[in-house]
C-alpha cells in the first residue's frame, strides 16, 4: 500500500496537535503537553517538528526544510523528501518563497513575513531543566513565575568565563511572562525572534509544543552588567563575503587552513548570484 | 509586643498515626526556641508544617509578615508562602546537599536567592556573596569552587550563609550540627550564636542534643509522641526538669 493520509498523521491526531498548537499561541512561551505520537525518524531528527508541520500543512504549502542553516544536509534532505512523499506539497530551498519552513537550529538571515510559518524542532523544550532536574519542579518555577534560577546558570558562566559563554539555546523570556528555551539556535539568532511570521516549536521526545506569536516581544536574558550580545565569528564570509550572517567555520586540510561561510546557504547563493564574491570564491565567478 | 510566630493548636496526623498534636506557643523576635525529642517524637513534622513543607491539618501559624501584620500562612497563596520562604525565612537543612546546589558554585550558591529576589547586576551579586563567605569564615578565593569540593563543615556553613544573605527574620534550623565532628560542630555553634545575635534573627532549632540547645537557645520545648510535655526557659527546663521524660531525657546525657 502507498496511500498516506495528507501529511502521514491522521486526521485526528492532526486535530489533536492544533489544538495544542491554538493553546500555545494564546500563552506565548508556555509549554503545551500533547500526545507525541511514533513517527518513521528517530527522536532527535525532528519529530516533533515533523508533527506540528504536518498539522500546519495545506496541500497549497511551499515547504522548505533547514538544518543548521543548510538546505542540503541529511536531515533537511530526508524531512523535504518524506513530506514530498506523503504530502505531495511543492518544496523549495529559497526562504522567500516558503509559506512553512521547518527548521533546525538556526533562523533564516532572510526577514520572515506575515505569511510564513517556522516550524523548530526542539530537542529539550525545559530552560530549568539541567539546573532542576524535577518536572514537577520547574512547572510549579513557570507556573510563580520563579526565574532566579536561569540567572543562576548566567552567574556561572560569568564566574567560569569572564563573560556569558551560553552561546546557543540561549534563554529568553516571551511577553514579559514565560521563560523559554528558544531551541540550540546559536544567540546570533535570537533578536531575529522578534518577527513578523509565526514561530512554532516541537519536541517529540519530550512532548511538548510551545509557540511565539507574530510581533511578541522576547528579550533574552541577562545581567545589567554583562548585557546580552548576539555574537558571531569575527569574519566575512570566504564566498559572499557578508558581515551580517552567521558563519560556520569549516577545516579545509590538515595544516590548518580553514574557511568561514554562511550558514545559511540560501541566503549565500542568493548574495552570490546577484555578484558578491569573497576571498574563496571560484575564479571563473571573479573573472 | 506582637510575636513573630504564634502558633495556636498544630496537628499534623500521617492516616491514624500522630505527627504532632495540639501545639502552641509564641514566638518572639530575636528569641531562639530549640525544640528537643527522641527520634519520632515530631519535631520535624513540626518544623516542616512551620515553614510550610508540610501542610497541617488543623491549627493556626501567625506570621508577623513586614507589611500586613500578622497573617494565617496556612491561608496565604503558594506564591505568597514562597516569596517569604525566599526572603523573611530561611531553612538549614541536616543534611547540605538537601539545602545546597551541589553543580553550582558556592558563589552561585549564595547569589541564588538574590536573584530569585530580583538583583539583576553581577557585581553585586558576586560581592555580597564574598562578603558572606567571609562571614562564615569561607575564604574569598572558594568563592568560584563548587560545594562538592568542601569540607562537611563548610558546606553547613555555605549553606548557612546561602539562607541568611536576603537578611530573613525567621531561620528554621533541623540538625544543624548533626554528622559534624565535634570540634566543628563546636566553630558551628560559635559562628550562628554570633549571627543570630548580630542579626537579631529570630530562630527554631530543632535537635536531639541538649549541648546545643543550652548554648544557642532561649527557650525549650520538649516533645514526645507528637506531644509538647514540657517548655520553658532552657535552663529551667535542662537544671529542674519537671516531666519523667524531660528527667530521663536529661539524666541520658553522657558526662565526659
Amino acid at each position: 500500500m502507498s496511500d498516506y493520509n495528507f501529511a502521514y498523521l491522521d486526521e485526528q491526531t492532526k486535530r489533536m496537535i492544533r489544538r495544542a498548537l491554538l493553546k500555545a499561541v494564546a500563552v506565548p512561551g508556555y509549554q503545551v503537553p500533547f500526545a507525541s505520537r511514533e513517527m518513521p525518524m528517530p527522536y532527535g531528527w525532528g519529530t516533533g517538528g515533523v508533527q506540528v508541520t504536518a498539522a500546519c500543512l495545506t496541500p497549497d504549502d511551499t515547504l522548505k526544510v533547514i538544518d543548521q542553516g543548510a538546505d542540503d544536509t541529511t536531515n533537511a534532505v530526508s524531512i523535504r523528501k518524506f513530506f514530498e512523499k506523503t504530502a505531495h506539497v511543492a518544496t523549495t530551498e529559497k526562504t522567500r518563497a516558503a509559506s512553512v519552513i521547518q527548521t533546525r537550529h538556526r533562523i533564516p538571515e532572510e526577514p520572515l513575513t506575515a505569511d510564513q510559518i517556522l516550524v523548530y524542532q526542539v530537542p529539550i523544550p525545559e530552560p530549568l531543566r539541567f539546573l532542576e532536574p524535577r518536572e514537577t519542579e520547574t512547572r510549579r518555577m513557570h507556573a510563580l513565575e520563579e526565574y532566579g534560577l536561569m540567572h543562576v546558570k548566567l552567574y556561572e558562566d560569568i564566574a567560569r568565563h569572564g563573560h556569558i559563554a551560553t552561546a546557543y539555546a540561549y534563554p529568553v523570556k516571551v511577553e514579559g511572562r514565560y521563560v523559554m528555551d528558544p531551541s540550540p539556535i546559536p544567540k546570533f539568532d535570537n533578536p531575529k525572534l522578534e518577527s513578523a511570521a509565526l514561530q512554532l516549536f516541537g519536541a517529540g521526545r519530550e512532548q511538548r509544543i510551545y509557540a511565539i506569536p507574530p510581533h511578541t516581544r522576547v528579550v533574552s536574558l541577562d545581567f545589567e552588567d554583562h548585557p546580552f550580545e548576539a555574537s558571531k565569528a569575527d569574519h566575512a564570509c570566504d564566498l559572499c563575503s557578508a558581515r551580517h550572517t552567521y558563519l560556520d567555520e569549516v577545516i579545509t586540510d590538515d595544516a590548518g587552513g580553514r574557511m568561514f561561510v554562511c550558514s545559511d546557504t540560501d541566503y549565500c547563493a542568493g548574495r552570490q548570484a546577484t555578484g558578491h564574491h569573497g576571498r574563496l570564491s571560484p575564479q571563473e565567478a571573479t573573472a | 509586643m506582637t510575636p513573630l510566630l504564634s502558633v495556636r493548636d498544630l496537628s499534623k496526623t500521617y492516616g491514624g498515626r500522630i505527627g504532632c498534636a495540639d501545639v502552641s506557643f509564641d514566638l518572639y523576635p530575636g528569641e531562639v526556641l530549640g525544640i528537643v525529642g527522641e527520634s519520632g517524637s515530631g519535631k520535624s513534622t513540626l518544623l516542616n508544617c512551620l515553614a510550610g513543607h508540610l501542610a497541617p491539618d488543623t491549627g493556626e501559624i501567625l506570621f508577623d509578615t513586614r507589611t500586613d501584620g500578622p497573617r494565617d500562612t496556612r491561608k496565604m497563596s503558594e506564591p505568597e508562602r514562597r516569596m517569604l520562604s525566599r526572603t523573611d525565612w530561611a531553612f538549614v537543612h541536616q543534611n547540605p546537599r538537601d539545602g545546597l546546589r551541589m553543580g553550582v558554585s558556592a558563589g552561585g550558591n549564595v547569589g541564588e536567592r538574590l536573584m530569585a529576589v530580583g538583583a539583576r547586576h553581577y557585581g553585586q551579586i558576586r560581592a555580597q556573596a564574598t562578603d558572606w563567605l567571609g562571614r562564615v569564615e569561607i575564604t574569598e578565593d572558594r568563592l568560584d569552587d563548587r560545594p562538592s569540593a568542601f569540607s562537611g563543615g563548610m558546606q553547613q556553613r555555605l549553606q548557612i550563609a546561602r539562607n541568611l544573605v536576603t537578611g530573613p527574620r525567621l531561620v528554621f534550623m533541623d540538625e544543624p550540627t548533626g554528622g559534624l565532628d565535634v570540634s566543628v560542630q563546636a566553630r558551628l555553634l560559635d559562628l550562628l550564636r554570633g549571627l543570630v545575635r548580630e542579626m537579631g534573627l529570630s530562630a527554631i532549632i530543632v535537635t536531639h542534643d541538649l549541648a546545643v540547645v543550652r548554648l544557642l537557645a532561649h527557650r525549650l520545648m520538649v516533645m514526645k509522641s507528637g506531644h509538647v510535655v514540657e517548655q520553658g526557659l532552657t535552663d529551667q527546663v535542662l537544671d529542674d526538669p519537671q516531666h519523667a521524660y524531660t528527667q530521663l531525657l536529661v539524666s541520658s546525657i553522657l558526662q565526659v
